[in-house]
C-alpha cells in the first residue's frame, strides 16, 4: 500500500516491543458487540492509475466552464487565476503545515496572514481585518453575531438585495442563538426599504453591494441612519473584484464588512472551499471572530508575527468564546494574497474596468434581443434581465445549446414574481465570440 | 520575556551545546539561506503589476458617483518578485513533508498528491455551484459517492456534507439535535454534558447555540465517569458531546453504557469525530449508539491542513436525526441526481443552511480520492498502523517520560504528563520548544486540560519505522538532557529556528494587525 510505510516485519517487531501478540490486542477496549470481523462493505485497495480514471469519469459528466460560453455568477465568479498562485500554494511548507501555533517555525504562514489582513483592510477601506473565515456567507452571519455582542440588541435587518443563500445562512445562525431577523422582500434596487426597519432594537443592518441582482448601491445614507439608531452597518460583498472600481464599504461608512474573496485566487470548485474576508472598525477589534495575526518581536528583537488575542477563542475560552471557530480558510487566504499581490492596485483596477466594460457591452446586446428587459440600474460585472418566460427553463435550453447563460433567480429560492429573471455575470474570461453565442442561443430559445 | 536572552556565563553542561554559536548574527540579519524577507508593503513602488491586462478607459456615468476615489494603496509584484517572496516565506515554515509532525489530536498525516491533482482537473475544480443541474451530474454523483463511503464507514444512515470545518460540523450537529428536540416537543432541554477532557470547540459550540454546558468528571483511568454522567442526565439534557477515542488517546470502554443511558434520558449522543482516524474501517460509530458525529476530512481523510484550513466537517446522522439535517441535499432521481436547495419543497423540519453553496467540494474530491485509493482494507490498515505507531512511541518512551494512564493500550496518540520533569527546571513548553532545534514540530502541549503539563503525541500511520526511531532517539536524548540539568538548552529554545521565541504578550497588549 503506497501510503503506508510499515512492512509486515516492522509490524511484528513493533508489537513485540509493545508487548502484545497481535494488532487486535491494541483494540481490546472496543466493546465486544462493536468489534467487527473483516472489512466494511466497500471496494478494496486501488492503484493510482485506476483511481485517476474513476475521478476522470466523474469529471466527464460535468460541463467545464472553460469549454463553453459562460455567464454564471450570483455569488461565485469565474476569473483568470495566474499560474503562480496554484504553484505556490502547493509548496509543501504551505500546503502541509498546521495552524501556526508554534510561531518560531511558522513565520512563513504568519507573515502571509499579516500581509493578507493588510490587503483586506485596504481593499475594503477598513482599519482592521482578521485572518479569514470559511466564506462570505458565514462571514456575514458572524458579522450579525458580532453586532449583537457589541450593541447588546437582538434584531438584525436584512436587505432585500442580500443573496437569498446568504440570507438563509444568516437566519440559520441568528435564529439558533436567539437573534430575530427582519428580512426585506427580495428587491432589485430598494435599499431605502431597509430604513423603514431600523429602530431602537436594531443591532445591525445587512446590505449587499453589488446586490444579488448586480445593483451597485450607495450605502452612505443607510450607514448614517443605522449609526444614528445605535446599530451597525454590515456590508456584504460577494464579488470582491468590484472593489477595484466601486467605492469601498469603508468609504461609505460600514462598521463591518463581510466579503466572499473567491474571485481573487480561488477556483470555483463547485462552491468551496472559498475564503471569507472580514474587516471592522478599530473599536470592534476585540469583538471580532476568527484568528488574528499580529506583529511582535522575538527574543533577539527581530520583527516576527504570532496569532494573537486568542483569549477570544474557543481553545482558551471554551464556553465563553466569541465564536466556536477553530479552522479557518488559511490556504485560500494564501491564494487570495498571492493573486492580490500579483494584481496590485494597478492590475486590480484594470481587470475591474475590463469586467465592467464587458458586462456593459453584453447588456447592450441583450437589451436589443426582443422580449429581453434589463432591470439592473447600476452594476459592475453582473446584471439581471427579465425574460418573456420562466428563466429556469431558458437556462436549461441554453445549456442544451452549449451556453451556460446565468443563474435564474428561482434557483436561489422561491419568489414567483422573479420567475422570469435571469442573473448574468460577465468577467474578463468572456470573449466577444462568447457573447455572440449567448445572444444567438437566447434568440433561438426565447 | 527578558529572561529569554541567553545567559552565556553559565555554560550548559552538554558538551555539544554552544549557546554562543546559536546567537551568531549575520551582517544583514538573515540566517544563512533563510532570507530576511520584507513585507510587500515595504516595496517602494506600488504601481507595478504581475498581470497583463489592457489599461482601458470606461464610461462610468451609469454608476452615479459610486466610483472608487481613494488610492487602494495595494502593492503589485512582478512574477519573479512574487515567486521569490512567497518561496522565501515558505522556507520559514515547518511541514509534515519535512518530518514527523506529532501534534496530538490534529492528525498530521501525509497528504497524497493524487488528491491535489484530482481536485484540479477540468470538470471538477472549475465548475460553478449554480450551473444548471444537468451540467454537473458528475459532481452530484461524486458527492453521493462520498456520502456512501462516509455512511458505510460509520454505519450511519445519513450525512450532511456542507459544514466547512470540524467546529462548523459540531454546530451543524447541535442545530440538528435542537431542531429534533423542538419538533418532538422537547425544546425545554437546555443542557449539554461535556467531559472535562473535551476539545474547546465542544463547550464553545454548545454555549454558542444557547445551551448550558455542564462538565462530566473523568475517572482515574482517563475515561468518562459513567456514574457522574448518569447523575447529571435528566429531562433537561439535550445531548452529550463525547470524543471517542477521547482526547487522552483512549477508547471509551463504557461507550455502549454511555449511549444507552443517554438515550434512556431522552438525550442525543453527539460524538466528536476528530479521532475517527484511530478506528476507521474497524469500528462503526453507528454500532456505538452515536446519533451525530462530524468527520474532519482534513484529519482522517488526509486533506491538507494548509496552514490552518480550509477543512471540511461532514456530519453523519442517525435515523432519528436525519430528517432535521440542513439544506442542501443531493437526491438520486431516476437516472440522475438533483440537489434539493430549498426548504419549501422539503419537510419543514430541517433547520436551514450552513453556508451559501454545497460545502467544501474541493475537499470532497480529495477525501474520496483517498478513500478509493485505500479501499475498505486499506482504511482498516490506516487505523491499525496509526494505533500501532502510537503504542510503539509510548512503549519506547515510557521508561523516561511519565504516562498518566499507563494501563492498557492507547489508540492513535500517546499521552504523557510533566511529572517526570519535576525538579528539572524544564517545563512542557521548554521541552517542546527544544524539539524544534532537533528538527521536529512540538507535540500538542497542555491539552487535554485534565492532565498536568500534557504532551500529546500523534505520529499517524504514514510514519516509517525509521522516522519514528529518529523521533524517539531525539526525545530520549532531550529527556536525558533535561534530567541531567542541561536547562539552558531548553530555556531559550528554539535557538536554530527561523525565529527565536516570540513575545506573545506584547502582540496582545498592543495589537498591530495590519501594516501602517
Amino acid at each position: 500500500m503506497r501510503y503506508l510505510p510499515l512492512s509486515e516485519a516492522d509490524r511484528v517487531s513493533m508489537l513485540d516491543k509493545i508487548g502484545v501478540g497481535s494488532i487486535d490486542d491494541l483494540f481490546i477496549d472496543v466493546p465486544q458487540p462493536a468489534r467487527r470481523s473483516g472489512t466494511v462493505d466497500l471496494p478494496v485497495y486501488t492503484g493510482e492509475l485506476e483511481v485517476e480514471a474513476q475521478l476522470q469519469a466523474f469529471a466527464a459528466q460535468n460541463v467545464s466552464p472553460a469549454k463553453v460560453p459562460f455567464f454564471v455568477g450570483a455569488g461565485a465568479y469565474r476569473h483568470h487565476i495566474p499560474a503562480t498562485v496554484d504553484h505556490i500554494i502547493q509548496r509543501s511548507e504551505f500546503l502541509t503545515s498546521y495552524t501556526p501555533y508554534q510561531p518560531e517555525i511558522a513565520q512563513g504562514t504568519l507573515q502571509v496572514l499579516f500581509e493578507f489582513q493588510t490587503q483586506v483592510a485596504r481593499l475594503t477601506g477598513m482599519p482592521v481585518a482578521n485572518a479569514s473565515l470559511y466564506d462570505g456567507s458565514t462571514a456575514a452571519a458572524e458579522g450579525v453575531l458580532m453586532a449583537t455582542r457589541v450593541t447588546k440588541r437582538s434584531k438584525a435587518v436584512l436587505s432585500g438585495g442580500l443573496h437569498p443563500h446568504y440570507r438563509e445562512t444568516v437566519e440559520t445562525l441568528a435564529h439558533a442563538v436567539g437573534i430575530t431577523t427582519e428580512a426585506c422582500d427580495l428587491a432589485i434596487d430598494d435599499e431605502a426599504e431597509v430604513l423603514n426597519h431600523i429602530d431602537a432594537d436594531t443591532a445591525c443592518v445587512v446590505v449587499q453591494t453589488p446586490n444579488v441582482f448586480g445593483t451597485a448601491t450607495d450605502l452612505t445614507q443607510i450607514a448614517a441612519a443605522a449609526q444614528a439608531a445605535g446599530a451597525l452597518l454590515i456590508v456584504v460583498v460577494t464579488e470582491v473584484m468590484s472593489l477595484g472600481l466601486l467605492k469601498s464599504p469603508g468609504e461609505m461608512g460600514a462598521d463591518v464588512v463581510a466579503v466572499e474573496g473567491q474571485s481573487i485566487g480561488v477556483p470555483l470548485s463547485f462552491g468551496g472551499p472559498y475564503v471569507g474576508l472580514f474587516a471592522v472598525k478599530e473599536k470592534y477589534l476585540r469583538q471580532m471572530p476568527g484568528r488574528l495575526c499580529g506583529e511582535t518581536v522575538d527574543a533577539d528583537g527581530e520583527r516576527g508575527f504570532v496569532l494573537t488575542l486568542s483569549t477570544r477563542e474557543q481553545h482558551i475560552r471554551r464556553d465563553k468564546a466569541t465564536s466556536n471557530i477553530c479552522t479557518n480558510s488559511g490556504l485560500c487566504a494564501l491564494a487570495f494574497s498571492i493573486h492580490m499581490s500579483l494584481l496590485g492596485q494597478e492590475g486590480l483596477k484594470r481587470v475591474a474596468r475590463i469586467n465592467y466594460a464587458k458586462a456593459h457591452a453584453l447588456r447592450d446586446r441583450l437589451a436589443a434581443v426582443p422580449g429581453v428587459e434589463v432591470v439592473t440600474p447600476r452594476f459592475f460585472n453582473e446584471f439581471t434581465v427579465k425574460l418573456p418566460k420562466a428563466a429556469a427553463g431558458v437556462v436549461e435550453a441554453l445549456a442544451a445549446q452549449g451556453v451556460l447563460g446565468g443563474v435564474p433567480v428561482s434557483r436561489l429560492g422561491v419568489a414567483p414574481e422573479f420567475d422570469n429573471h435571469l442573473i448574468v455575470a460577465t468577467t474578463e474570461t468572456v470573449s466577444d465570440r462568447d457573447m455572440d453565442a449567448f445572444v444567438q442561443a437566447l434568440k433561438a430559445v426565447l | 520575556m527578558g529572561d529569554m536572552k541567553m545567559n552565556t556565563v553559565g555554560r550548559p553542561s552538554a558538551p555539544d551545546f554552544d549557546v554562543e554559536a546559536t546567537s551568531f548574527h549575520t551582517l544583514l540579519g538573515g540566517r544563512g539561506l533563510l532570507q530576511s524577507e520584507k513585507l510587500i508593503f515595504e516595496w517602494d513602488d506600488y504601481h507595478r503589476t504581475g498581470v497583463d491586462f489592457a489599461d482601458i478607459a470606461i464610461d462610468t456615468s451609469d454608476l452615479d458617483g459610486l466610483v472608487r476615489g481613494d488610492d487602494l494603496n495595494l502593492p503589485g509584484l512582478t512574477e519573479p518578485e512574487c515567486v521569490r517572496h512567497y518561496v522565501r516565506l515558505s522556507q520559514k515554515n515547518h511541514a509534515i513533508d519535512l518530518a514527523l509532525y506529532p501534534l496530538g489530536s490534529c492528525t498530521m498525516k501525509h497528504n497524497p498528491r493524487l488528491n491535489e491533482k484530482m481536485a484540479r482537473i477540468a470538470g471538477l475544480g472549475d465548475i460553478h455551484p449554480l450551473q444548471p443541474v444537468s451540467t454537473v451530474q458528475g459532481a452530484l454523483a461524486l458527492m453521493d459517492s462520498l456520502a456512501h463511503w462516509l455512511k458505510t464507514l460509520t454505519g450511519m444512515p445519513a450525512v450532511a456534507l456542507s459544514p466547512k470545518a470540524g467546529a462548523h460540523g459540531e454546530l451543524c450537529g447541535l442545530l440538528t439535535i435542537k431542531a429534533a428536540h423542538e419538533a418532538r416537543g422537547q425544546g425545554h432541554r437546555r443542557t449539554v454534558l461535556v467531559p472535562t477532557s473535551a476539545h474547546g470547540t465542544n463547550p464553545a459550540t454548545a454555549a454558542f447555540v444557547g445551551y448550558t454546558v455542564k462538565e462530566v468528571a473523568q475517572t482515574a483511568d482517563g475515561r468518562v465517569d459513567v456514574a457522574d454522567l448518569a447523575s447529571k442526565l435528566g429531562s433537561d439534557v439535550a445531548a452529550i458531546m463525547v470524543t471517542n477515542p477521547n482526547t487522552c488517546g483512549l477508547f471509551e470502554r463504557d461507550i455502549l453504557e454511555i449511549s444507552r443511558l443517554t438515550h434512556e434520558a431522552g438525550a442525543y449522543f453527539y460524538c466528536d469525530g476528530a479521532n475517527f482516524n484511530a478506528i476507521v474501517g474497524r469500528v462503526r460509530p453507528g454500532d456505538l449508539g452515536v446519533d451525530a458525529m462530524h468527520i474532519n476530512l482534513h484529519k482522517t481523510f488526509s486533506t491538507p491542513h494548509g496552514g490552518g484550513g480550509p477543512g471540511a466537517g461532514p456530519v453523519v446522522l442517525s435515523a432519528a436525526l436525519a430528517p432535521f439535517a440542513p439544506r442542501p441535499w443531493v437526491v438520486s432521481a431516476g437516472d440522475g441526481f438533483v440537489i434539493e436547495e430549498h426548504g419549501e419543497a422539503d419537510s419543514a423540519a430541517n433547520f436551514g443552511r450552513m453556508c451559501a453553496f454545497h460545502g467544501q467540494m474541493g475537499m470532497y474530491i480529495r477525501a474520496l480520492t483517498y478513500m478509493l485509493s485505500h479501499g475498505a482494507d486499506g482504511l482498516k490498515k490506516v487505523a491499525e498502523d496509526a494505533v500501532l505507531n502510537a503504542n510503539y512511541i509510548k512503549a519506547s518512551l515510557s521508561d523516561l517520560m511519565s504516562v498518566p494512564f499507563p494501563d492498557g493500550p492507547c489508540m492513535h496518540e500517546a499521552l504523557f504528563d510533566d511529572s517526570w520533569l519535576e525538579g528539572t527546571g524544564v517545563t512542557t513548553l521548554d521541552f517542546a520548544k527544544a524539539m524544534i532545534d532537533e528538527g521536529f514540530h512540538p507535540m500538542t502541549m497542555y491539552f487535554p486540560l485534565v492532565v498536568h503539563g500534557a504532551m500529546l503525541i500523534e505520529p499517524t500511520e504514514t510514519e516509517s519505522r525509521a522516522e519514528m526511531d529518529r523521533f524517539i532517539a531525539v526525545l530520549r536524548a532531550l529527556a536525558g538532557a533535561a534530567r541531567n540539568g542541561d536547562v539552558a538548552r531548553f530555556k531559550g529554545a528554539p535557538y536554530l529556528a527561523p525565529a527565536k521565541r516570540l513575545d506573545e504578550t506584547r502582540a496582545a497588549r498592543q495589537p498591530r494587525l495590519i501594516f501602517s
